[in-house]
């Protein structure tokens, strides 16, 4: 018999020294490590009365977020992301009415003009009301497409690694037929067709950024579809649906959270590209167009197009962080060996 | 009526390097309430021919009766309601449950899955089972990561067993655990046994876990069962000359060798020797065993052997079986 006292720490509640009529020799109990301790049905119940579980918890793993926040770079990535959205959030108290409404004189360099403290563009519109209303628009096609391409992704991908088969043959095709369209072109004659709103920029860029993700995806639920616990789940007479989205999908989480920062990302750029060809939404402001109108004014007011660019600069990095961190943070074995 | 009846069954797999017959024209029945013991060394098609039954790997030829009906070439659809009867044991404990979820979480989904309407219906069955498989009831709330090996694999048997199945397949359930836990999880399967009336399929490549509760014995050797008896039978008669080999491995300091101990590895399922497919590692082979292969015949009431010498090899070695002195 294992010595409880020993072993368990003290965790292990009292125990029946022999288990009656046991068909097998005595060797019945668990052997038992210093963190987890067997605890038969009789032992947790002695006279009737509940004991306390003899199963310790392990130590636990800290949240992925505290792991993140233990990660300077991922912590000042989300000091960052943090700051964009409570300034897009806050951006109709501060800067109430329309950004592209006239709001002073033209061509106020930054920090001449308490009332303008980032100056204001050819039209005499406020540049810091357009950058906080902008980083509303920009956060959200940013979000939203990437939404959109995850979704899009992590269908057709998990059905392509599910299946697999001629399914598989034929979405993985379909797959490579987007990735062999330049991305941006094929935005942009979207957008064109379409006229330029910011449903249809989430649409376009949303659908120009699925097969990233559908490749992740499939790679993941091709290695899980063979696990024993998926088999298991077979074996019980489990749906495909409820196999692929409650056994599988949320074993392949990680890597899909983590290209999705990076996929806001590139989303945020990609729109910020269009706007500065001039495929923004007319009337909305985002850093993009804020950009874009600035453009031809480069040279004498270099403002115009420094002042949104940083903040796309920053947000875009500010994601990267976080997609590095939350690299780190969902697969430690992956950092250590770093 | 047998609860399983199993005749012909052939497994194939299409691989790069042509087809591998894993499981190659078996035939075989389970009484209600019998624990078979399926032996075989690793690769013989022991565990496919397990996951064939369950239907977990779709038969290329032949039957499997499930109390009645045929089963082997039934729709997902159609076999949902034979799989609550059909249940599997899985032989890695790790991985064969769900990192991410609780284990309430696994044991009430194939309650929801089959039917039971309740959640607080679903809840209770799995505290019944945790607490009867001797798991403490704060077990419902936690993951896996927080068990131990044999403690997993008690939540395995639970899950097996929450549907009240008929027929159990357990695929190796104790290999990858310690000796000391293997036992227990072996007397839990015997005492769930006896008070659920269960029957097992119990596959292992170790014939000392399966003397132990193991009404009859069956051998497979390269996706052929070539030796069939009860258990006392093929312990103290065992016939065929794989049979006495894999007895002869068995360690024990009491018993001398009296087999020839067995040389080589198992050929390739791709590529099956003519003749008897044990003929280039039997001591005993001759020219008829390169040439014929040898059907499993009965030598005498109970026990089927597929070998062309199993009577003059008996003969030859006496009626010292190999591991007389060891039984129990």
């Amino acid at each position: 018999m294992v010595d409880t006292s020993l072993a368990g720490g003290g965790l292990a509640a009292a125990r029946p020294d022999q288990r009656p009529n046991a068909p097998v020799g005595s060797a019945d109990r668990e052997g038992s490590g210093p963190v987890l301790q067997i605890a038969s049905a009789q032992a947790a119940r002695v006279g009737g009365r509940e004991v306390p579980s003899a199963v310790a918890r392990p130590i636990a793993r800290p949240g992925t977020l505290r792991i993140l926040l233990r990660n300077p770079a991922a912590a000042v990535g989300l000091a960052i992301l943090f700051t964009v959205a409570v300034v897009a959030l806050l951006a109709p108290l501060v800067f109430p009415g329309d950004p592209l409404d006239i709001a002073g004189p033209a061509l106020l360099r930054p920090g001449t003009n308490a009332a303008f403290p980032f100056g204001t563009d050819s039209l005499g519109r406020n540049v810091a009301a357009g950058l906080a209303h902008g980083a509303r628009i920009t956060l959200t096609i940013g979000l939203a497409a990437a939404g959109l391409g995850l979704l899009i992704g992590v269908l057709v991908g998990s059905v392509a690694g599910y299946f697999g088969g001629r399914l598989d043959d034929l979405l993985v095709k379909l797959t490579e037929i987007f990735q062999t369209v330049p991305p941006f072109v094929l935005m942009i004659v979207l957008v064109a067709i379409f006229q330029p709103t910011v449903p249809t920029i989430i649409t376009a860029i949303g659908i120009v950024s699925w097969p990233g993700v559908a490749r992740v995806v499939r790679a993941e639920f091709r290695s899980l579809r063979n696990k024993d616990f998926v088999v298991a789940a077979r074996g019980l007479g489990f749906g495909h649906r409820r196999i692929i989205f409650r056994e599988i999908l949320p074993n392949a989480l990680p890597p899909i959270i983590v290209t999705a920062s990076v996929m806001v990302a590139g989303a945020i750029l990609a729109e910020s590209a269009m706007s500065f060809l001039g495929l923004s939404d007319a009337n909305a402001v985002s850093w993009g167009s804020m950009i874009g109108m600035g453009r031809e004014q480069i040279r004498t007011a270099w403002y115009l197009t420094a002042i949104p660019g940083i903040a796309i600069v920053l947000t875009v990095l500010a994601l990267n962080l976080i997609g590095d961190g939350l690299n780190d943070a969902l697969n430690p074995r992956l950092s250590r060996s770093r | 009526m047998s609860l399983l009846q199993v005749s012909g069954l052939h497994t194939r797999y299409e691989t790069n390097d042509g087809v591998l017959r894993a499981v190659d024209g078996v035939s075989f029945a389970i009484e209600a309430g019998e624990t078979v013991g399926l032996v075989g060394e690793s690769g013989c098609g022991k565990s496919t021919l397990g996951k064939t039954l369950v239907g977990l790997v779709p038969a290329s030829e032949g039957e499997v009766t499930f109390d009645g009906a045929e089963i082997s070439h039934l729709s997902p659809a159609a076999l949902k309601p034979v799989r609550r009867r059909l249940q599997m044991i899985f032989q890695d404990p790790f991985g064969s449950l769900n990192p991410r979820q609780s284990i309430g979480q696994i044991l009430t989904a194939p309650l929801a899955v089959h039917g039971v309407r309740s959640a607080a219906e679903r809840r209770a069955q799995a505290l019944a089972m945790v607490r009867r498989v001797g798991l403490p009831d704060d077990t419902l709330q936690r993951f896996p990561h927080e068990f131990s090996g044999g403690q997993r694999q008690r939540i395995g048997v639970a899950r097996a067993l929450i549907l009240a199945p008929q027929l159990v397949v357990c695929d190796e359930p104790v290999s990858a655990l310690d000796l000391s836990i293997q036992a227990q999880i072996l007397n839990l399967l015997v005492e769930m046994k006896s008070e659920l009336d269960l029957a097992y399929l119990f596959v292992s490549h170790d014939l000392s876990v399966v003397r132990y509760f193991a009404d009859r014995v069956l051998v497979m050797y390269l996706g052929r069962i070539v030796e069939s008896a009860t258990y006392d039978t093929i312990w103290s008669r065992p016939r065929h000359p794989y049979t006495r080999a894999l007895m002869e491995a068995v360690p024990d300091p009491l018993r001398r060798r009296t087999a020839a101990p067995l040389s080589g590895d198992l050929p390739s399922a791709r590529n099956v020797p003519s003749g008897c497919r044990f003929h280039p590692r039997c001591p005993f082979a001759t020219d008829l065993c390169r040439s014929a292969d040898p059907a499993l015949r009965s030598v005498e009431p109970g026990h089927e052997v597929a070998c062309h010498h199993a009577e003059a090899i008996f003969a030859a070695a006496g009626a010292t079986p190999p591991g007389a002195a060891t039984v129990h």
